[in-house]
């Protein structure tokens, strides 16, 4: 028996009936069809489903979509500034410093880092391990990723002075 | 993996959730944060046929301190707690305890009233309160009932809340000045479950120990405190020696947990190894 929910992805309402037990991140996926957000391991340890709801870092394989009900969520395709292909920071960031070699973490570690940069504009290499100890990537070592991220706080610091 | 089918009830106020377990009966969970039971749903070990959703009741979701008590709101998240100024400066190792709990994304999401109700052994908070001598408080249908946690937490999953009942409320005593306090923990690497934790206050008087509240997460089928390592420390003086001596008796006498993280023979180990790491960081 379908549930309506109203949601709000990436700045744009939308309106749908689901299942209870349907799990957020396949409305995401599979009704929204915005598949930038990954299922891995399914069990709230590996971070490639983060995203934010409302205002917060969340997982999205452990959540129901019948509990977004009402609320805002942003995913990995609203990170561009404009939507229209221009890099947001962190995702310059990514590709400056080679934070990626398969990517199907990439999605969570970004929405986890916006997380961080949030809070903590200029956060320090611990910091910043610290707040991905809930992203797992297996190619990079997470070197470059932590790398990344201190690219993409540095140009966004400098985007709040200058701008 | 999908959970079985169930029915999803949102409930707005704590009389409201009240009124939906009493009307769907024995076959019906609450659901709070999500992070235990719903890997539970998903994994088929729990097949609800209804979810009752507290999750957005605003009347439980609180930290404050009333005179000497503290009370933490049963739908007080991880993050809520881990940066409580009010929980910093008032039970510093409970903040700790919050603060290493899952990660961030999960301390967003992830209840106090939810980790008591769900009693894994290898949650951390429990540790934390027993120290505390934190008290647990439940409403049913026939009103306010305040349980002493270690009197709460009956076994490996297994608790004294009534299937009409919620938590509502964890108080506990405001750490005495003169106390500190810290919780220690080895992880599961992945999950960032304990393997052992161990949580320790103590109040050092002119070089001697007056108090000490030792207990563990994790090392046994329920957390539990750990009293003749109490009072091996408590009237003898701060040093070194006290500890190690004390920790000996970590877990005399406790059937202690084995899986496939940790045998029971390494994980007795570890609980004595944290138990001095505990006690050094606040002696």
């Amino acid at each position: 028996m379908g549930v309506p929910i109203q949601v709000t992805v990436n700045g744009k309402p939308y309106k749908a009936e689901v299942e209870p037990r349907q799990l957020l991140v396949h409305f995401l996926r599979d009704t929204l069809r915005m598949t930038g957000t990954h299922v891995g391991c399914d069990t709230s340890s590996c971070g490639a489903c983060t995203i934010h709801m409302n205002g917060e870092a969340v997982k999205s394989c452990t959540i129901l979509a019948v509990q977004a009900d009402g609320g805002e969520i942003k995913t990995i395709e609203g990170m561009s500034p404009d939507g229209n292909g221009t890099l947001h920071p962190l995702q310059e960031g990514f590709k400056e410093e080679h934070g990626l070699q398969c990517g199907f973490c990439t999605p969570g570690m970004i929405m986890a880092a916006d997380a961080l940069l949030k809070e903590n504009p200029n956060p320090s290499e611990t910091e910043i391990r610290h707040a991905l100890e809930g992203n797992f990537c297996r190619c990079t070592g997470y070197h470059n990723i932590v790398k990344s991220i201190q690219y993409a706080a540095d140009k966004m610091r400098k985007e709040v002075t200058h701008g | 993996m999908i959970t079985t089918a169930f029915s999803y009830h949102k409930a707005g106020t704590v009389a409201d959730a009240l009124k939906l377990l009493a009307e769907c009966g024995d076959d019906a969970k609450i659901l709070a944060g999500g992070h235990s039971l719903i890997p539970a749903m998903k994994l088929r070990l729990n097949q609800p046929e209804h979810l009752i959703d507290i999750s957005g009741i605003s009347e439980i979701r609180y930290i404050r301190c009333e005179g000497n008590s503290l009370r933490v709101g049963a739908g007080a998240t991880h993050a809520d707690i881990a940066n409580s100024s009010d929980v910093q400066s008032h039970m510093p190792m409970l903040a700790e305890t919050a603060a290493l709990i899952g990660d961030p994304a999960v301390r967003n999401k992830g209840t106090m009233g939810g980790v008591l109700a769900h009693a894994d052994p290898a949650a951390d908070y429990p540790a934390a309160l027993l120290a505390a001598d934190a008290e647990v408080v439940v409403q049913g249908p026939g009103g306010e009932r305040i349980i002493a946690l270690e009197n709460f937490l009956l076994g490996l999953f297994d608790t004294d809340l009534a299937e009409n009942e919620i938590i509502v409320e964890v108080r506990m005593n405001i750490s005495p000045s003169n106390a500190k306090s810290t919780y220690q923990k080895f992880m599961q690497p992945a999950s960032r479950y304990a393997i052992v934790g161990c949580a320790a206050m103590v109040t050092v008087d002119q070089g001697r120990i007056s108090d000490a509240k030792v207990a563990f997460s994790s090392v046994a089928e329920k957390a539990f405190r750990a009293r003749e390592v109490e009072n091996a420390l408590k009237g003898q003086e701060a040093s070194e020696a006290t500890i190690k001596a004390a920790v000996k008796n970590a877990v005399n006498g406790v059937e202690v947990l084995s899986d496939h993280f940790a045998s029971s023979e390494y994980r007795g180990h570890l609980a004595k190894v944290y138990a001095e790491r505990a006690l050094k960081a606040v002696i």
